[in-house]
């Protein structure tokens, strides 16, 4: 192979004490199949951990995994971060145990989509992509 | 010589069946699929008959309730005699909250208490600490003082009550701080019951709560083993844990065989500190998920009694058949529950309930149809407690012990699940044991790896969802959601921050002293967590202390 | 496998072309590198620009290669280093290579993850990158992202492979130093090594010395390297998960170094690397001519379709080859 195939990198985070990552993991996965670059971050992160690693990785997207309820705080704390550190085209997912309520306030905060319990992995995959082709 | 003639007898007449009525019937309709298996992918087959049947005897295999190997019941009467305990996981916001949530539900008809808390007590932080932002309350009940505790079970007799806390890492400074706050009210330890989680070696596998290495944490755990036999002896120091491992993606014969294979562990533990295991393995009690393929969990469980009963009186020598019974707590799945239609979670919460009931188990909690939204709010928590009335006084199935004992399908699947467990026993020894086995992360791998070829399955829709790939509505939930309150968050705050102004300082800072004293050496930790808590340390402080003497755990990274 | 084209990153502001980039980077601006390695690595356009333009500000990091059979704790002894190094005040790159899956083209990059606790440090820059389809254990482009963060000020750059394949000459030959990282067998059985191993360490690691059987493997190790061009190479004890022989390792690092400085040989390395690259580099442009289906690309396959019919030799076939590639370039 002579041309290097452009990837699309993701990153994958569990920001917060939420030790949940059986989803995660299978969103990794599955975005791997789809021939993505995944990096997971594994757990206990904070905002600052997640947009550092975003940064070096250069990465096309991240998503956020949260099954405790702390998402209204860790979720927008990110995209203001990316933003300060001028990486505000960096899409953000969210996904988890989130209220529909808190949805609308999510996206208005910067979060591109929420995902929640359920979503085929296919639609997952599909918005990746999107993001990586920069749609 | 008759035995085999009888199965030759069957064969010849199964044999017959297969070639005629049932050529005839799948010439005419052919079955729907290739392979019907259950919720763990076990292949099941069309039809179950007495050749299935073991090739034991009926007390090897069956024996009667109350009796070694205890298959059918650890209770000759069982729910004739007392019903299962109907003890609701709750917890939100602060002390005071869930305080209010704990009179409802007993109001309800509950009968035992147990307690849900946010992640940062399960993590050792206090709710002031920067770890703690967001996350106060979301998930569970914020206690960080003996204060708190005290508010938590205020107007409730704990000398009554029996209540089961689920907290892991920290178990020993929570614990602590409820019998503090029962000593302060005047209610002698050895009056009080319930049961404590601290299963430390689950989290490492799949609940993740750790804070400290295995090596200290099962010094933790052992030390109220010791603490518990002698001075609060009604009370179970342990939970050991399947729900969470099948939550976080095992198979049924996984979280059979993880979770007694890490039964085995905290009693090796035990002996190795030098307990006689009758002293400590009464107290020893489990914690199983109730899961949708109602036979599968019913062979789990019922293997799961036999084989802890064999283990324990075999391998561990145990005299007192009181350290042969697997008692045992179980939740219906959370993981099953889906957002989409969520009242119909109801229904699989009573068929994973009549499970758990079918299977013997001495307590329950089933779901909330909410859980896959939030912490659940009142009217679900409520019909969730009365799913579990009406099974318990209009089903008819508590009339008699192990109702389907000798169903062809159980016994085969019940042999199964026992062979399964057997087969990850001897992987888990190849590895080294439970310990090493984590450090290689053959749990966490296997668990993923289930989870990923479930997560396959629905999506290629070759397991059905219903609400989430299949029988889909386009509709709005219209659920509402239960808010943490600032006003909670701040009170919880201001009472830590009194709690800090008014103690005795230099009481505190010696009795935190002591205690990091008795990490570094190897006295039994409890006394001196006890002390601490009376002298008004916090959860945090004690904490910290273990966390410099013990050391951090970091996960061996793996998918 | 549906083919998805990726959006050319960095493309989002002026300040983002490649001569904005690379000012930024030389006043250590970490998003400018982050995008500079992408560039590279994605085989854009002006890939070629971006490296000619930082190369001369690199020479400077001290480039350490990781190798060694996957599981055996490279990531866990990198990370070590690192807080190492960072409580001495030396700036860190990482480069972590994981393997991209041959059938989905998509790959885990799971080396970070060990590495959570240095992450945010701002004397650190991390970066993980997949193998794409290069054979051996590292990515084509693995050396041109130490490049980056060369220029970016990191005062010496781990770079860890993926343990397969041909990853232990391909970083002997660019690295440095290069670390063998090994681990004792369980049990019984002879503990065989791949060939070829103890030719190319400068230093190497029996991790998970806890395990035991770790003597059996450090003196078998001790007893067959021999020294080359006055160095022998040292065996280190570790057991990176709680931090043992970091110290020993660190320092075999730092005599290693001074060693190649004190006696010219990483002038040698550095004449030897050059030249391997410059061929590499010569090999690739070549071959990217011929299968541009252009003008020389037809040429090219005329040239192939004689020497299947036997009209003309391979080695006169290359000869041929390299004369019409010098007429272009005239």
């Amino acid at each position: 192979m002579i041309r290097i195939a452009k990837k699309i990198r993701v990153l994958i985070a569990k920001p917060g004490l939420d030790g949940h990552d059986r989803g995660a993991k299978v969103v990794a996965r599955a975005l791997r199949d789809a021939g993505m670059e995944v990096i997971y971050t594994g757990l206990r992160q904070t905002p600052e951990d997640i947009v550092e690693a975003a940064i070096q990785e250069d990465v096309d997207a991240i998503g956020l995994s949260c099954l405790s309820g702390a998402h209204m705080t860790l979720f927008p704390e990110v995209v203001k971060l990316l933003r300060k550190r001028k990486s505000g085209d960096i899409v953000v997912a969210g996904g988890g145990i989130i209220p529909e309520d808190d949805v609308p306030k999510l996206k208005k905060a910067g979060i591109k989509v929420v995902f929640g319990p359920g979503t085929p992995l296919r639609e997952i995959v599909e918005f990746f992509e999107a993001a990586g082709k920069g749609a | 010589m008759r035995a085999e003639n009888d199965r030759k007898a069957l064969e010849k007449e199964l044999t017959r069946w297969e070639e005629t009525t049932l050529r005839d019937a799948l010439d005419a309709l052919p079955e729907r699929r290739k392979e019907f298996v259950t919720t763990s992918s076990r292949p099941v087959r069309r039809l179950y008959t007495p050749l299935d049947l073991p090739e034991k005897t009926d007390a090897e295999r069956l024996g009667k309730p109350g009796e070694f190997p205890y298959t059918r019941g650890i209770h000759p009467t069982m729910y004739r005699g007392r019903l299962w305990t109907m003890r609701m996981f709750a917890g939100y916001g602060s002390a005071e909250d869930t305080n209010r949530r704990f009179k409802y539900l007993i109001a309800h008809g509950e009968t035992g208490l147990s307690v849900a808390f946010d992640m940062p007590t399960l993590y050792g932080y206090d709710t002031d600490e920067p770890e703690a932002k967001g996350e106060f309350g979301t998930c569970g009940v914020a206690v960080s003082t003996l204060e708190d505790m005290k508010v938590l079970f205020g107007g409730i007799d704990v000398g009554q009550v029996s209540t089961s806390m689920t907290i892991n890492s920290p178990a020993s400074v929570i614990w602590a701080m409820y019998l503090a706050a029962a000593e302060e009210r005047g209610v002698a330890f050895s009056k009080l019951r319930g049961t404590l989680q601290n299963d430390i070696l689950k989290e490492y596998q799949a609940q993740k709560e750790w804070i400290f290495p295995p090596e200290p944490s099962m010094r933790l755990v052992v030390d109220t083993f010791e603490f518990g036999s002698k001075q609060v002896p009604q009370w179970n120091t342990i939970s050991i844990s399947g729900y969470h491992i099948r939550e976080a993606g095992a198979t049924a014969g996984q979280e059979l065989a993880f979770t007694l294979a890490n039964g085995m562990e905290y009693v090796r533990w035990g002996i190795e500190r030098g307990l006689r295991v009758d002293d400590f393995a009464p107290r020893l009690s489990f914690f199983f998920n109730a899961h949708n393929d109602l036979f599968e969990e019913l062979a789990k469980y019922r293997a799961a009694r036999r084989i802890w009963a064999r283990e324990m009186r075999e391998t561990f020598g145990a005299k007192n058949p009181r350290s042969w019974l697997l008692r045992f707590h179980s939740q219906t799945a959370g993981v099953s529950l889906t957002a989409q239609q969520p009242e119909i979670n109801i229904v699989r919460t009573t068929i994973q309930a009549l499970a758990a009931v079918l299977g013997g188990t001495q307590s329950l909690h089933t779901n909330a149809y909410d859980e896959a939204y939030q912490v659940p709010n009142e009217a679900a928590a409520r019909i969730a407690l009365r799913t579990q009335q009406i099974l318990a006084h209009e089903s008819g199935v508590a009339n008699t012990a192990d109702p389907l004992g000798g169903s062809y399908f159980l016994e085969a699947l019940t042999d199964e699940l026992e062979d399964e467990a057997y087969r990850y026993f001897d992987r888990i020894q190849g590895l080294g044991g439970v310990i090493p086995a984590i450090r290689k992360g053959f749990f966490q791998q296997e668990i993923a790896n289930s989870a990923y070829r479930y997560q396959r399955e629905i999506e290629d829709k070759e397991r059905v969802i219903v609400g989430v790939n299949d029988f889909v509505v386009d509709e709005q939930s219209e659920l509402e959601p239960l808010r943490v309150t600032e006003a909670s968050l701040k009170a919880q705050v201001e009472r830590i921050r009194r709690l800090r102004r008014t103690r005795d300082a230099k009481k505190h800072a010696r009795s935190l002293d002591r205690l990091r004293k008795a990490c570094e050496g190897d006295e039994n930790t409890m006394p001196f967590i006890l002390d601490a808590v009376r002298a008004k340390a916090t959860l945090g402080e004690i904490c910290d202390v273990m966390r410099e003497v013990f050391g951090v755990w970091e996960e061996p990274l793996l998918y | 496998m549906r083919e998805v084209v990726p959006a050319r990153k960095g493309a989002a502001s002026p300040r983002d072309s490649v001569s904005g980039l690379v000012e930024d980077l030389l006043t250590g601006d970490k998003r400018a590198a982050a995008k500079l390695i992408s560039l590279i690595e994605d085989d854009e356009p002006d890939a070629t620009d971006a490296l000619a333009r930082i190369f001369p500000h690199t020479g400077r990091a001290h480039v350490v290669g990781f190798t060694g059979p996957p599981g055996v704790g490279k990531s866990s002894l990198i990370n070590r280093l690192v807080r190492s190094y960072r409580s001495g005040g030396k700036k860190v790159g990482v480069v972590a290579v994981d393997p991209t899956s041959p059938y989905t083209g998509g790959a885990v990059l799971g080396d970070r993850i060990r590495m959570a606790d240095t992450g945010v440090d701002p004397g650190v820059f991390i970066r993980s990158m997949a193998t794409r389809g290069h054979a051996g254990g590292l990515a084509l482009a693995t050396f041109d992202a130490v490049r980056v963060l060369d220029a970016l000020g990191m005062d010496i750059v781990f770079v860890e492979t993926v343990g397969a394949g041909q990853s232990e000459v391909e970083i002997a030959t660019r690295a440095h130093t290069t670390v063998v990282v090994e681990m004792p067998m369980t049990g019984d059985a002879v503990q065989t090594m791949k060939a070829g191993i103890l030719e190319i360490g400068d230093v190497y690691v029996v991790n998970k010395a806890d395990l035991g059987n770790e003597d059996v493997l450090v003196a078998n190790l001790k007893f067959q390297l021999t020294p080359r061009d006055g160095w022998t190479p040292p065996v280190i004890r570790t057991t990176a998960t709680e931090g043992r022989g970091i110290d020993e390792l660190a320092a075999a690092l730092e005599k290693h170094a001074s060693y190649l400085d004190e006696t010219g040989a990483r002038q040698k390395r550095e004449i030897a690397r050059a030249r391997l690259e410059i061929l590499e580099n010569a090999q690739r442009l070549l071959s990217r001519e011929v299968e541009e289906g252009s003008r020389s690309g037809r040429a090219f396959d005329k040239l192939a379709e004689d020497v299947a019919a036997r009209r003309l030799d391979p080695h006169a076939a290359a000869g041929k080859l390299l004369k019409q590639s010098q007429h272009k370039t005239r």
